[in-house]
């Protein structure tokens, strides 16, 4: 076979691809709108996908703070210009750090839930038993889980944001030689609402990522066993690579005036 | 005996990429009537009923319920036909998130809306048709044996009293005696709630026991439909082979789908 024919071919398999996951898009998002809405699931998918991240979400926050609280006074010592810590740190954490870390580590432990649970209900029929008993599988499966991802991701976020100050602060002040209040004023004096608002938008964004290539992922898984591990995988490779894409956009948009 | 036609296919066909499944399914059931459909594995007897059940869409061909034309209804008027059948999957397909007596009040709380206290002792009541006691009302789908799981997806099945009942390899996995029992629920709940019943089936045994009529699928068509007791003087030498379970006939073993 020749080249231009292989290339040609995976090309029409990727937009084939495309095709199928704009339309599974368009009918989760319209099925969103349209009632019953599942509030018993949504709570339960609002604990599952909010609650139980905090932990990871919160220790990856801390190190990332002090890390970069770190490397800016290294950095910065060069030129003389150490004192800037405070300012640095809370503008990296809020507008990219911060979502972008929450977004990984949620994507690493959320999408691949979601692919595996709903790949397995797939392979087990228990999607088509959904349909048989009149229930529609993307409003009981889907909207739960992309509104609960939506809803959470900024929350997480902001609490993301919070601790990862806190670990710069900590690191500053006991190993650094800052003056902790004098830190504090410096970092509440220099962020505006715009840099915590920016991250908190693009957590919104990642959070609809992570759900939908979870949910997608796992509605088109096929196969038994295997077919859910390659749907878990593809689930947490595509959320990861589109928020980080999404993550440029979004900064490109939010921050050229 | 004239009977009206509870469902009816007409020239249905369904390919999945290359591979032909269905090829021009023609098949009538009549009210009240119970027909399974026999044929070897992937021979396209799931793909038949999937069809009608609206889970799979065919390419070709009418499909009719109730004299109404259903090949191509979606959304609300798809569930609103669906609330006709009830439907045994072959593993169950329970949802394993849900306690026993949620997932047979499944359809009653979610499809059609009911309270759930009302619908656990519909639930409750449905459990006891199918000889399971109350006990086993709370708990997990996962504590039971393969025979419980499936008197839990019959009693599913039938909870929201539907007019046609679907069968998908009921007695497949099961030991002899379960796989009996199994079948007289099968004859008992068909009788009793006079519906209209299609099983698919490879287990001869069970097909005579609970069927009026046998059609036979094969290479995506039915190629002989009669009576039960004309199954041994079909003078068809591919039912024959079939009923008989001979390697040596008309049917080769392909391999590869």
């Amino acid at each position: 076979m020749n080249i231009f024919a292989n290339v040609g071919h995976l090309f029409l398999l990727f937009l084939a691809e495309v095709g199928r996951l704009t339309r599974f898009t368009f009918s989760a998002v319209t099925s969103i709108v349209r009632p019953p809405i599942y509030w018993r699931l949504l709570v339960q998918q609002i604990m599952r996908i909010g609650w139980f991240s905090l932990p990871v979400v919160g220790l990856t926050a801390f190190f990332t703070g002090g890390a970069l609280a770190l490397q800016i006074f290294i950095g910065g010592n060069r030129y003389g210009a150490e004192a800037i810590v405070p300012q640095i740190v809370v503008l990296g954490i809020t507008r990219e750090l911060g979502p972008v870390i929450a977004g990984l580590m949620v994507a690493g432990r959320v999408a691949a839930a979601i692919a595996a649970e709903i790949g397995t209900m797939r392979v087990t029929e228990q999607i088509d038993a959904l349909t048989t008993l009149s229930t529609n599988p993307v409003k009981y499966l889907v909207v739960p889980r992309l509104i609960a991802a939506v809803i959470t991701m900024p929350i997480l976020v902001a609490i993301a944001d919070s601790i990862g100050v806190l670990g710069g602060y900590i690191i500053s002040t006991k190993s650094l030689g800052f003056n902790g209040a004098v830190y504090l004023k410096n970092t509440a004096d220099f962020v505006t609402s715009h840099d915590v608002m920016s991250g908190l938008i693009k957590a919104a964004v990642f959070g609809f990522i992570i759900a939908l290539m979870g949910c997608y992922s796992g509605f088109n898984s096929k196969g038994g066993a295997q077919g859910v591990g390659t749907a878990t995988t593809n689930a947490v490779v595509s959320s990861s690579i589109l928020i980080l894409a999404a993550n440029y956009l979004l900064t490109s948009i939010l921050f050229t005036t | 005996m004239a009977m009206d036609t509870k469902i009816e296919l007409r020239g249905v066909k369904k390919r999945f990429g290359q591979k032909v499944v269905l090829d021009g399914v023609d098949l009538k059931i009549g009210k009240g009537e119970s027909v399974v459909i026999i044929g070897g594995s992937g021979t396209g007897k799931s793909v038949t009923i999937k069809s009608v059940l609206g889970i799979l869409r065919p390419e070709a061909g009418k499909i009719f319920v109730d004299g109404k034309e259903t090949t191509h209804i979606g959304g609300r008027a798809r569930e609103d036909v669906l609330k006709k059948f009830g439907m045994l999957f072959q593993g169950a397909a329970l949802f394993d998130s849900l306690p026993v007596w949620e997932n047979v009040a499944f359809g009653l709380i979610q499809g059609r809306g009911m309270n759930r206290k009302k619908a656990k002792d519909i639930a409750i009541a449905k459990l006891a048709k199918v000889g399971l006691g109350s006990e086993v009302a709370q708990l997990s789908p996962s504590e039971l044996s393969g025979g419980m799981q499936k008197r839990v997806g019959l009693a599913r099945a039938i909870a929201a009293d539907p007019e046609i009942l679907f069968f998908d390899e009921p007695t497949t996995g099961l030991d002899p005696i379960m796989a009996d029992v199994i079948n007289d629920l099968i004859i008992s709940t068909v009788k009793d709630l006079g519906v209209t019943a299609v099983s698919i089936t490879h287990d001869m045994i069970s097909a005579r026991k609970i069927s009026d009529r046998i059609a036979m699928l094969y290479k995506g068509k039915i190629i002989w439909q009669g009576p039960t007791k004309d199954i041994d003087n079909s003078g068809n030498e591919y039912v024959d082979q079939f009923i008989h379970g001979r390697a040596v006939g008309p049917i080769k073993m392909e391999v590869r789908g």
